[in-house]
């Protein structure tokens, strides 16, 4: 089972210049959708936004594609889609639309409970500060074997991992996607990232008294 | 320390790899660095080399000061969180080791004790950025040091690595997070290796490029199909295959000065990786005209 929370304010208002059209979904029952902070959130904000769409399980990718269809043309003015989902539905979208910019407005947590029932765990390992703004829509905690954040390992040869030839390189697959979405110089897409593990923690409970870091 | 303003003066430098034993017994690598004593700069020691359980780098370093031997501490991020990293960094210049090399890491699966947990906490730029910060006299969440540890921070780069660009990308944030010199994986393609230069050129760091001594075809062939970004000619395969076994070091040595020979020109010096070979290194140097 997972939550989805809205990024800061700051960050959604700064992806909300690029003119974006904005998908929420309202996907799976076991999910939370902060749907009311949403609305609070772009309201007053309706000129920048292209359109918006309210749709289910995103993270189904054949639904996904007929649900596009629907609003390709408004999708095509646009300068971004800012997806409100779960890691997954984000990746979904991105994979999609590879000529688009595909932005998370979310960052999805887990809870405990349901771990293990769901297939699409596969692909967001619900950290709790989603990276795919930085990677073009490819969570590099998933797609890369050692979860790096600042690019690969060096480690791949003929495109994939080093701990398998089957597996691709992740890295390769995040470079490929930016390029392929024009991103000149991908070193200015990203700072030096580095994982906050205490937003897992403190949404388990732990560290409650604890003020320092973050 | 004498590897550091060597290097930065722009003077060709030299550096060895030095991989601790898999248990106690080290006094005979010891030994063998001490012969290399006036031709090599500095020797880096490697940490847990391919993810396999040896004996640590830090200490391994700490003897070589002791013996009047300059280290470079390789220090990567495969099995140690920040925590540990940090303190790693700080017990390092206490112990008088003032080089760095910062890397990511292989992955666990790929070592002997494949069940272990893949750490990844940090990785190769993280980790430069926090050494910094030390160096600045602020551990990662921006807490005061009580004293400042200098280091000469260096990092790796792979000149063969296809596709090339995020290579370099990641090379430039390697030196915005604090890397002063690069070492190279193992070059054997001189023109492809002038490319990689005249890209990184502009960056104005020190390059040593990598020298890693052919032990026979076999090991020729097997590194072109599994080690990313080695790209060994088949010339160079023809010859190894060809020469007998006895005869094999000298054609070994004598493919790895002709592409110190090349480096000459390209870069700011060579990092030999002997693996087992390091009783050829003097010959290797010698027939370069070191």
């Amino acid at each position: 089972m997972l939550i989805t929370k809205l990024k800061n304010k700051e960050e959604i208002l700064l992806l909300l210049e690029k003119k974006p059209f904005i998908i929420k979904c309202f996907g799976c029952k076991e999910v939370y959708f902060p749907e009311d902070e949403i609305e609070e959130l772009l309201k007053g904000n309706e000129s920048k936004i292209i359109g918006v769409a309210r749709l289910d399980y995103l993270c189904r990718e054949e639904f996904s594609k007929l649900y596009l269809t629907r609003y390709s043309s408004q999708i095509k003015k646009s300068g971004a889609i800012i997806v409100f989902s779960c890691g997954v539905g984000v990746q979904v979208l991105a994979k999609l639309c590879i000529d688009k910019k595909v932005l998370a407005g979310c960052d999805t947590y887990s809870l405990d409970g349901f771990q293990g029932l769901s297939v699409q765990n596969a692909n967001c390992e619900q950290c709790g500060e989603c990276y795919l703004n930085y990677t073009g829509g490819i969570c590099p905690l998933t797609a890369c074997s050692k979860g790096l954040l600042n690019g690969p390992c060096g480690g791949a040869k003929n495109g994939k991992c080093e701990v398998s030839p089957e597996m691709d390189c992740g890295w390769e697959l995040i470079y490929k996607r930016l390029k392929g979405l024009k991103i000149e110089n991908v070193t200015k897409e990203s700072k030096v990232l580095i994982r906050n593990y205490k937003r897992i923690l403190d949404e388990l409970g732990y560290n409650k008294n604890n003020i320092k870091g973050e | 320390m004498a590897f550091a303003k060597k290097i930065q003066s722009g003077e060709f430098t030299i550096t060895s790899e030095i991989g601790p034993p898999k248990g106690v017994e080290i006094e005979g690598i010891l030994k063998e660095a001490e012969t290399l004593k006036d031709k090599v700069d500095a020797f880096n020691v490697t940490d847990l080399q391919s993810s396999v359980m040896k004996l640590g780098s830090l200490a391994t370093c700490r003897l070589l000061v002791e013996r009047g031997l300059e280290p470079i501490f390789q220090i990567t991020c495969r099995d140690r969180n920040r925590l540990a990293l940090q303190s790693d960094l700080l017990s390092a210049y206490v112990l008088g080791i003032r080089n760095v090399l910062v890397l990511t890491g292989d992955h666990t699966v790929l070592g002997d004790h494949p069940q272990a947990k893949p750490v990844f906490d940090l990785d190769s730029i993280s980790l430069l950025k926090a050494a910094t910060g030390l160096m600045e006299g602020k551990d990662m969440v921006g807490n005061e040091l009580v004293g400042k540890p200098e280091f000469l921070l260096g990092a790796v780069v792979n000149p063969g690595a296809d596709p090339l660009e995020p290579q370099i990308i990641k090379m430039e944030k390697k030196i915005e997070a604090g890397a002063k010199f690069f070492q190279t994986q193992a070059i054997y393609d001189l023109k492809s290796f002038e490319n990689f230069m005249n890209i990184v050129g502009k960056f104005n760091v020190p390059v040593l490029g990598g020298i890693v001594l052919l032990k026979s075809a076999g090991m020729a062939k097997f590194m072109n199909e599994k080690v990313a970004g080695i790209n060994v000619p088949d010339k160079y395969i023809t010859m190894m295959a060809e020469a007998n076994k006895e005869d094999r070091p000298k054609v070994s040595i004598q493919i790895a000065a002709e592409l110190i020979k090349g480096m000459k020109g390209l870069c700011q010096g060579i990092h030999i990786m002997p693996l087992g070979w390091e009783k050829h290194v003097p010959s290797v140097l010698e027939n370069s005209g070191f």
